[in-house]
């Protein structure tokens, strides 16, 4: 957990890599490299998610709400205003950045489910403010016409090119994130999760540390919302309600809360078993979803993620 | 029709906010029962609600028992969910983190909430009013007979807990295991078996509000997460742990719900109650009636 | 401790079951249709009805021998009621499993999110959703190409009421409407038409598709003294209006449901305080109440009975929208073969086409082919509707 290696980090960049030449070469699964676009957009979030509540030790159960944020920035900026997307995107961060201080600066001092719910009073009211503003988002028809994304007149208008655009950044992201954790920094966080008192006795500024990390997750999720919002072309509010916001609980619980790949692995795992594996089941996908659920979290505490240790424990007995 | 005076309305406003915030109250006091024993925060608990409605619309509508009969076959079935529910998805869960154990409470809430949907399909279902349907005009607001046996039951349960907890040598246990759970054990109380006593108590509860609510305001198989989480509000508005608190923290909630659609703006009526819950944890972080040492135990 | 290695081993090989699974899926019918409908979740009252629907008449065209002696194989997806979900059931139903049209979603929203899927891949698309929008590029002030749609509009709904309040010289109304999709979106015709037909809105309230409770803004409702109520809304919260509106005494103020009411069992469950409202609805809800040379009578009674027949419920309206979209383009198919471009030519031309919502005449100009004519004013009388004029 502590130590990542630089082997499985390039492994796992080359499988990204060559992922949409296999998905072509077997027609079954030809559409999965369309579910790997959102699979990327959502690691974005988890990977910031995954840094504040494994490391960090706080949780957030609104952070649907900042996704949203930086989705109806880059959508109203982009489709009524016509301003380049890239900005937009920058703006939204920007604001998500503001507003995540603003927000975690009196939250982030309640401490475990009070923290909770005021996360998640946040997230609704956000939720609620994009579904009543109708003249700004469109209300719960949603907001159709956002333009896609292109950079120099070369368009990220097909799948695999949005596939790689996407990815790319979720690498660079997951490469500085474990880089952060490995570093002073990332001892500090660590120092702070096992005991706040110990850390701030030993001179860490606490609060400003646990506000840094709530920032970068949030400013992250905001960045997911716009490749959302240029992707789709469409946002409606419902995408950004309590339900995904504990979804993205689910993907770090079921990868592994402590470890960074937990995250990747467990965002890939629901979004594949939500939009596709989970079908073949109809009328009984909700209950095999929550079973499935109920089974990881009972018999393996560690989520998937630690499943390679104890595989690797068998061996050794 | 004459025109309705505003005091009328104001008193309206209040009955509605009172039997709505009855049940985020019922709610509340469910989380509490267990929250107390066990530092688990079920969020199953909104289901216990939709089972008490549904099942109860099963037993008196589908097969006839007469209401006298319903009731109790009724929470005693929720109550068996509930016991089912600590032996199957709490007790077995090995190393319990807080994560760990709200996204399995999560888990099962969807489940139950899955087979709801298959055994009673997607339709709301009605039950007739306990006391029939004839409005009782008072002081110019109209009432439904129903909502007095809603905040009724909320009495009820409110005095039958309190003399539970404090008067009964099981309620006292309970209350033990609350406060220290491992002194609890030294003296011979068997923790285990007060855990489940919590999860059945709890379920009871929500399945009264579930029967009490349902001829009001019809009952359906997916009611039972918007419950949960105003239900939740309410726990952390009053404070964790404390039932005058769940109980005052469900009755606000309600209140600034009905005065906010009323007064103000209708469409952001659940934003008011979440407004309002948000200004009170920055000012006071244990809630309205909650204790610091409560809010400082837990740890992700 | 086995238990939990068990359970590993199984999730390991999960993995490949899931490629299995969907390998397992590539079916090899003739003509093969797309179907996406918000079969569960915050659309299941339009999807589930839509999709009994569609599979019904799937299987009653196959038992006559299908088109031109080929199967009809329906491929149908739930999207859940969630954009992401619709955007990739539609893509994959054109690209994997190379559908000629596809019907559906049931949603507005999420049809306006797949338009632009439809018109990329140019494969026809007929919508089962209300908004005009999505027969309406506001840029170019004319239909997409690709795209049409079967059920009428919110604003057809919204006009028969209005003419109806005009001819009882009402002008001073209230509305109240929940607030997802189809209330917000039927609210906004309300104010939308509402200068045409000199409706003067002095209430505005809404309330959540999970609230309990609407006597606050009934009260205040109450407290504006309209002449009449219009509620939009679908679901358990149009009974608790109604039966909210009657418990404070409204009585006295006509109340007016949109075409969600139309089910028997809203009467039902009202539990006798619906006694009085009025509301639109489409042919295939009064089909026993169409004269019987009214040219949607024998489509209408047909549909009834075959639905009541096969799935032993009541009758929904919204699976009346599936009906017309798969019966548009099986007429389409069977005319111009599997050919996206033909079966798009076909429809837009199609004229005089009975459905259960009305009889459909599509033009180049008109992606929906319906007119206010489509909707019939009814009210309840005891446990039952009655045609008002």
């Amino acid at each position: 957990m502590l130590r990542i290696a630089k082997l499985p980090i390039a492994v796992f960049a080359l499988s990204i890599i060559i992922f949409p030449w296999i998905a072509r070469q077997i027609p079954a699964i030809e559409h999965y490299t369309d579910i790997m676009v959102f699979v990327g957009i959502y690691c974005l979030i988890t990977i910031g998610l995954s840094l504040l509540m494994g490391y960090a030790g706080q949780i957030s159960v609104g952070h649907a709400a900042f996704f949203g944020i930086g989705a109806y920035i880059s959508g109203i900026l982009t489709a009524n205003y016509s301003i380049n997307a890239w900005a937009c995107m920058a703006i939204g961060m920007a604001v998500t950045a503001v507003v995540a201080a603003l927000v975690g600066t009196p939250s982030l001092k309640l401490k475990g489910h009070y923290l909770a719910m005021a996360t998640l009073a946040f997230g609704i009211i956000i939720f609620i403010i994009f579904n009543e503003e109708i003249e700004w988002t469109g209300g719960p028809d949603g907001m159709p016409g956002i333009p896609g994304l292109s950079l120099f007149g070369f368009e990220f208008d097909s799948v695999e090119r949005y596939y790689y655009l996407v990815w790319g950044f979720v690498l660079t992201v997951f490469i500085f994130t474990v880089n952060v954790i490995q570093s002073g920094a990332g001892r500090v966080l660590r120092a702070i999760h096992a005991s706040e008192q110990a850390a701030s006795a030993l001179g860490v500024d606490v609060s400003r540390f646990k506000l840094l990390v709530f920032v970068y997750s949030a400013v992250l999720a905001s960045l997911a919302g716009s490749f959302y919002a240029h992707y789709l072309n469409f946002i409606n509010p419902s995408t950004f309600d309590l339900f995904f916001s504990i979804k993205l609980l689910i993907m770090i619980a079921l990868g592994g809360m402590h470890s960074i790949w937990g995250a990747i692995i467990g965002t890939g795992l629901i979004t594949f078993l939500s939009n596709e594996w989970l079908h073949y089941f109809e009328e009984f996908e909700i209950i095999v979803y929550g079973g499935i659920l109920l089974f990881v979290t009972v018999l393996l505490p560690d989520g998937l993620a630690g499943v390679p240790g104890i595989v690797k424990g068998w061996f050794k007995e | 029709m004459e025109k309705i005076t505003l005091a009328s309305q104001l008193l309206q406003y209040l009955i509605t906010g009172l039997t709505v915030g009855s049940v985020y109250a019922m709610v509340a006091v469910g989380f509490n029962i267990i929250y107390n024993v066990t530092e688990i925060i079920n969020f199953a608990q909104g289901e216990f609600v939709m089972l008490g409605g549904l099942i109860m619309v099963s037993l008196h509508v589908a097969v006839g028992l007469p209401i006298i009969l319903a009731f109790p076959a009724t929470i005693v079935l929720v109550t068996m969910i509930g016991i089912l529910i600590d032996r199957l998805a709490i007790r077995p869960i090995r190393r319990p983190s807080v994560l760990t154990l709200i996204v399995a409470t999560i888990a099962v809430s969807i489940l139950i909430k899955g087979t709801a949907s298959l055994i009673w399909g997607k339709d709301p279902f009605d039950l007739p009013a306990f006391s029939g349907r004839n409005p009782i005009t008072f002081l110019g607001a109209v009432v439904q007979p129903q909502y007095f046996w809603v905040i009724g039951f909320l009495i009820i349960t409110a005095v039958a807990l309190s003399i539970f907890f404090n008067r009964t040598i099981i309620g006292k246990a309970m209350t033990a295991c609350a406060d220290n759970a491992d002194a609890a054990s030294l003296v011979g109380i068997n923790v285990k078996q007060m855990i489940l006593l919590s999860f059945a108590l709890s379920a009871a509860i929500g399945a009264v509000a579930g029967i009490a609510i349902t001829p009001i305001s019809l009952m359906e198989y997916d009611r039972g997460a918007m419950l949960a989480v105003k239900g939740f509000g309410a726990v952390i508005l009053g404070g964790l742990g404390s039932f005058p608190g769940a109980i005052l923290g469900g009755l606000i909630m309600g209140s600034i719900e009905s005065f906010g659609a009323g007064l103000i703006h209708s469409g952001y009526k659940d934003a008011f109650a979440l407004i309002v819950l948000l200004i009170i944890l920055f000012f006071k972080p244990s809630g309205l009636m909650g204790s610091i040492e409560i809010s400082r135990i837990k740890r992700f | 401790m086995t238990l939990r290695r068990i359970f590993i081993i199984a999730t390991i090989c999960f993995f490949s079951m899931g490629l299995l699974i969907s390998q397992a899926n590539a079916f090899d019918g003739e003509y093969k249709v797309g179907a996406v409908f918000s079969v569960t979740g915050r659309g299941s009252f339009l999807g589930d009805p839509e999709k009994k629907t569609a599979r019904m008449l799937a299987e009653k065209i196959n038992n006559a021998g299908g088109i031109n002696g080929k199967k009809l194989e329906l491929v149908l997806y739930d999207d859940e009621g969630d954009a992401t979900k619709c955007n990739l059931a539609v893509k994959k139903l054109i690209t994997r499993h190379k559908v000629c049209a596809v019907i559906g979603p049931s949603l507005s929203g999420l049809s306006l999110a797949v338009i632009p899927v439809a018109e990329k891949y140019k494969t026809p698309l007929v919508s089962c959703a209300a908004s005009y929008k999505i027969v309406h590029n506001k840029k170019t002030g004319k239909p997409y190409k690709w795209v049409f749609k079967s059920p009428q509009s919110d604003s057809m709904a919204v006009k028969a009421i209005y003419t109806h309040l005009k001819n009882r010289g009402i002008n001073k109304i209230a509305i109240i409407s929940v607030t997802s999709g189809f209330g917000a979106s039927g609210r906004s015709e309300l104010i939308r038409l509402a200068t045409e037909y000199n409706m003067n809105i002095i209430a505005d309230e809404k309330y959540g598709p999970k609230d309990t409770d609407m006597t606050a803004q009934l009260t205040k409702i109450k407290g504006k003294a309209p002449a009449a109520i219009v509620n939009w809304s679908i679901g358990p919260t149009q009974v608790t209006v109604t039966r909210n509106w009657r418990d404070l005494g409204m009585a006295g103020i006509p109340l007016y449901q949109s075409h969600g009411f139309g089910s028997r069992k809203n009467i039902k469950l009202a539990a006798g305080a619906a006694e009085g409202v009025l509301c639109p609805l489409g042919g295939c809800n009064i089909a026993e109440l169409l004269p019987a040379d009214h040219p949607q009578k024998s489509a209408t009674m047909d549909y009834l009975k075959d639905y009541t027949a096969k799935y032993n419920e009541p009758l929904s309206s919204f699976g009346g929208h599936a009906w017309d979209a798969l019966q548009i383009v099986v007429n389409a198919l069977t005319a111009a073969g599997n050919d996206k471009a033909g079966i798009r030519d076909y429809i837009e031309n199609t004229k005089g086409f009975v459905g259960q919502h009305g009889v459909f005449n599509f033009s180049p100009d008109d992606h929906n082919g319906l007119t206010k004519g489509a909707f019939h004013m009814v009210i309840v009388k005891g446990d039952n509707w009655a045609l008002v004029d």
